[in-house]
């Protein structure tokens, strides 16, 4: 019977498959090695004493870092019959409308490909490389004709998408109901009531301290801030991962942010993750991507334009080109049930050993009838926001990328594609208009009045995980609570609690374009004091 | 999983209604699927995929003694099995499940036909169905096939040495470790100094002979 025993089995099994061979294993097996001629260990009780050795020094520790990190990024097991697509998405009506969402972009992607005459990628002259070497550091400088670019599609195209989700087994006989007309978004899945917010984040509440509320200048620092300071500090000592995810729940210092946050990241800076890097910083300078070009788009559209993040510019498009052509990235479609499309050598469509993935975020097969590509990740207008806040954190472009690349890979997908988890997007957009229904109903009818659905409003925010909106320090803080709690849902309640908050002014607008105006601005919003009273001060 | 699925026949649901009044607007939010063994078997697991089923209950018709004419009788094994936590919501709507031999409140031996009772309170969906039933039966009793295969060749066991008037692995090995510690000192503590002996002015080379 599949019972509890066994199914730790499978897992313990299947994680001990993927660090098999990895750079810790092997560095764990110098390590038992060297310790042999020490002399507290002894032949006899030899298994015991290695162990005891691992412990002391800190391997043992990790390890239990690197466990914690597969554990949280390995799909749930399956039942033996399901297939795999099932266990990426059980819902087969959102397997079609992510993969026919996909066709869609790689259409466009195409048509894009043949009106500019670009190639999708090509190789560059020795020059150009040369060229590209030279000004690695200053690539914001350059500035190549992007006009005939546009970037892929925006938040509200996706929006369009979502709303237009079909259920065929989901019952609209009733014809013009409440439940039709109540919000926009017509997938029943299961999501949280405040209620059940209350008991999941219970370090929230108002009971309990946090960096957001109680560090404010009017407190005296012994009180809270001094003591969750030095907390912190011991965490890091320890570099114990589980521990730093439960003390990011209540914020993280800022002198101590960068570190905490690799720490739950389990990002180790490695020399394997340095000549990572390297390696696609050389396939950056090798080839050209039409995607690139989209990238450098979308930097100088969304992050060169914004006050506090314009000075990081030149280390965005480091980040993102390398990212483009990142491997490992394609692993965490094992367990996305996005597809990445790929493309056949020019001529060759429909042969297998003529495929290729792009961008690739697998490495290129340079050909001289062209190259293909599986499309690994287009980015879309904004996506270089889900880097920018982090360039304040890390300075070195390579953990900066190990950095983005994990919380891409654990968070930022659920953002742009069509699944049923409960981090994401859907789910997402559903939550937030549940929680306004419910506890604004007056305010969710009076916008619907005047053709000013909330969620059109609020889409963009949540999108990108409020990044470019809130001000920095304040987006910080929340991406402490979405790394602390691993899920995205705080991101729906902080949208409802921002509506909860302007509901005033809301209720006195008539127009649409007067709704945005009064949501145009959170630059001004402190995050846990909304979150905190939305969750915990409200009256049910 | 046991082996292969064993011969049956899955008739269609019928849904259940009060009364002979049959209209357009009636949704059942209760069906009734039977499927008929080919001959006796004892029941080890019933795997399904699920659409839309909120909860399940599995009756079993049971042949009570080995003749094919002794008497039958039915038997729930599982009452109300949750599929959904929540039958408005989509969690659990579409996956597969599998109940097993051990949930069941009798002994499935013995069964000629399975009966399931689909139910599905909620109005939200259109229809609601128990798809791909694959049933298994507990002829072999001893396999241990709770656990994939390949899980049982992550770790082999090892097998005892069959040694052969050889002396035992062991102590050979303790005496070995303690010959290797001492090289491994020995290698982390060499000088750079020459043995010296043969050297003259640095060169091996014995053409010269000194005289004095």
């Amino acid at each position: 019977m599949m019972n509890e025993g066994s199914e730790l089995s499978v897992t313990i099994a299947q994680i001990v498959q993927r660090l098999k061979g990895t750079h810790l294993h092997s560095q764990l097996e110098k390590q038992a090695k060297e310790c042999l001629h020490r002399p507290e260990i002894r032949l006899e009780s030899i298994k015991e004493d290695v162990r005891k050795f691992l412990r002391a020094t800190g391997w043992e520790r990790k390890l239990q870092n690197a466990v914690y990190r597969e554990l949280h990024i390995l799909p749930p097991s399956g039942h033996p019959e399901a297939p795999l697509e099932h266990t990426k998405e059980p819902l087969a009506y959102m397997r079609k409308a992510q993969a026919s969402w996909e066709k869609r972009i790689l259409k466009s992607l195409n048509s894009m490909c043949t009106e500019l005459g670009v190639p999708l990628a090509r190789k560059r002259p020795v020059l150009e490389q040369k060229e590209l070497t030279s000004k690695w550091n200053e690539m914001g400088a350059d500035e190549p004709d992007l006009s005939k670019f546009r970037p892929v599609y925006a938040p509200k195209d996706f929006l369009e998408v979502l709303i237009n989700l079909k259920n065929p087994n989901h019952d609209h006989s009733d014809g013009l109901t409440a439940r039709s007309h109540w919000g926009l978004i017509p997938i029943s899945l299961s999501v949280r009531d405040v209620p059940q917010l209350r008991e999941a984040y219970p370090e929230l509440s108002l009971s309990c301290s946090q960096l957001g509320i109680d560090d404010h200048a009017h407190v005296p620092p012994d009180l809270f801030e001094s003591e969750h300071i030095r907390i912190g500090k011991k965490v890091v000592d320890e570099q114990d991962s589980a521990a730093a995810q439960q003390y990011s729940r209540q914020g993280s210092p800022t002198g101590l942010r960068a570190q905490l946050w690799a720490l739950i990241l389990n990002i180790t800076n490695d020399p394997e993750d340095v000549a990572h890097y390297e390696q696609l910083k050389a396939a950056v300078i090798h080839h050209d991507l039409l995607v690139d070009n989209l990238i450098y788009k979308d930097v100088k559209l969304t992050a060169s334009n914004d006050d506090y993040y314009f000075v990081f510019e030149d280390v965005l498009y480091q980040v993102l080109l390398c990212f483009s052509r990142d491997t490992a990235v394609l692993e965490h479609f094992s367990y996305n049930s996005a597809t990445p499309p790929k493309s056949y050598i020019q001529g060759k469509t429909g042969e297998e050993e003529f495929a290729v993935v792009y961008p690739p975020n697998v490495p290129l097969l340079p050909c001289q009838m062209g190259i293909v590509c599986r499309l690994g990740v287009i980015p879309f207008h904004g996506f270089s926001m889900y880097v920018a806040p982090l360039c304040f954190l890390y300075n070195e472009p390579c953990k900066l990328y190990s950095v983005f690349r994990e919380m891409y890979v654990r968070y930022f997908f659920r953002l742009h594609s069509i699944s049923s988890s409960p981090s994401g997007i859907v789910s997402l957009c559903l939550q937030f208009e549940r929680l306004l229904q419910i506890h604004l109903p007056q305010l969710f009818f009076h916008l619907q009045e005047i053709m000013a659905q909330p969620l059109r409003i609020a889409f963009k925010w949540m999108v990108r995980a409020f990044s470019g909106y809130l001000s920095t320090d304040q987006l910080l803080l929340l991406w402490d609570r979405i790394l602390g709690y691993d899920s995205l849902e705080l991101v729906a309640v902080l949208a409802a609690a921002v509506f909860a908050f302007r509901a005033e002014n809301l209720m006195e607008v008539t127009s649409l374009a007067s709704a945005e105006a009064v949501l145009a601005d959170l630059s001004t919003l402190k995050v846990m004091p909304l979150l905190q009273i939305f969750l915990f001060a409200n009256v049910i | 999983m046991t082996g292969n699925p064993v011969d049956c026949t899955v008739k269609s649901p019928v849904a259940l209604k009060i009364g002979d009044a049959v209209s357009d607007l009636f949704c059942p939010g209760v069906y009734i699927t039977d499927i008929v063994l080919g001959e006796p078997e004892n029941i080890q697991e019933i795997s399904f995929k699920n659409y839309y089923t909120a909860y399940l209950t599995v009756c079993v018709l049971k042949r009570e003694g080995g003749t094919a004419d002794s008497p039958v009788k039915w038997a729930t094994c599982v009452r109300n099995h949750c599929l959904m936590a929540n039958p408005h919501t989509e969690g659990g709507s579409q996956d597969y499940f599998s109940i097993y031999r051990q949930q069941m409140l009798t002994e499935p031996d013995n069964v000629t036909t399975v009966r399931l009772i689909q139910r599905q309170p909620s109005s939200v969906w259109l229809s609601f169905a128990i798809e791909d039933i694959k049933i298994y039966s507990a002829a072999h009793e001893d396999s241990e096939r709770d656990v994939p295969s390949w899980l049982s060749t992550i770790t082999p066991v090892e097998e005892p040495l069959d040694l052969n008037g050889l002396p035992d692995p062991h102590a050979v090995s303790s005496s070995i470790q303690q010959m290797w510690a001492l090289t491994e000192v020995m290698q982390s503590s060499q000088t750079t100094a020459s043995v010296g002996r043969f050297d003259v002015d640095g060169c091996y080379d014995i053409n010269l002979l000194s005289y004095t």
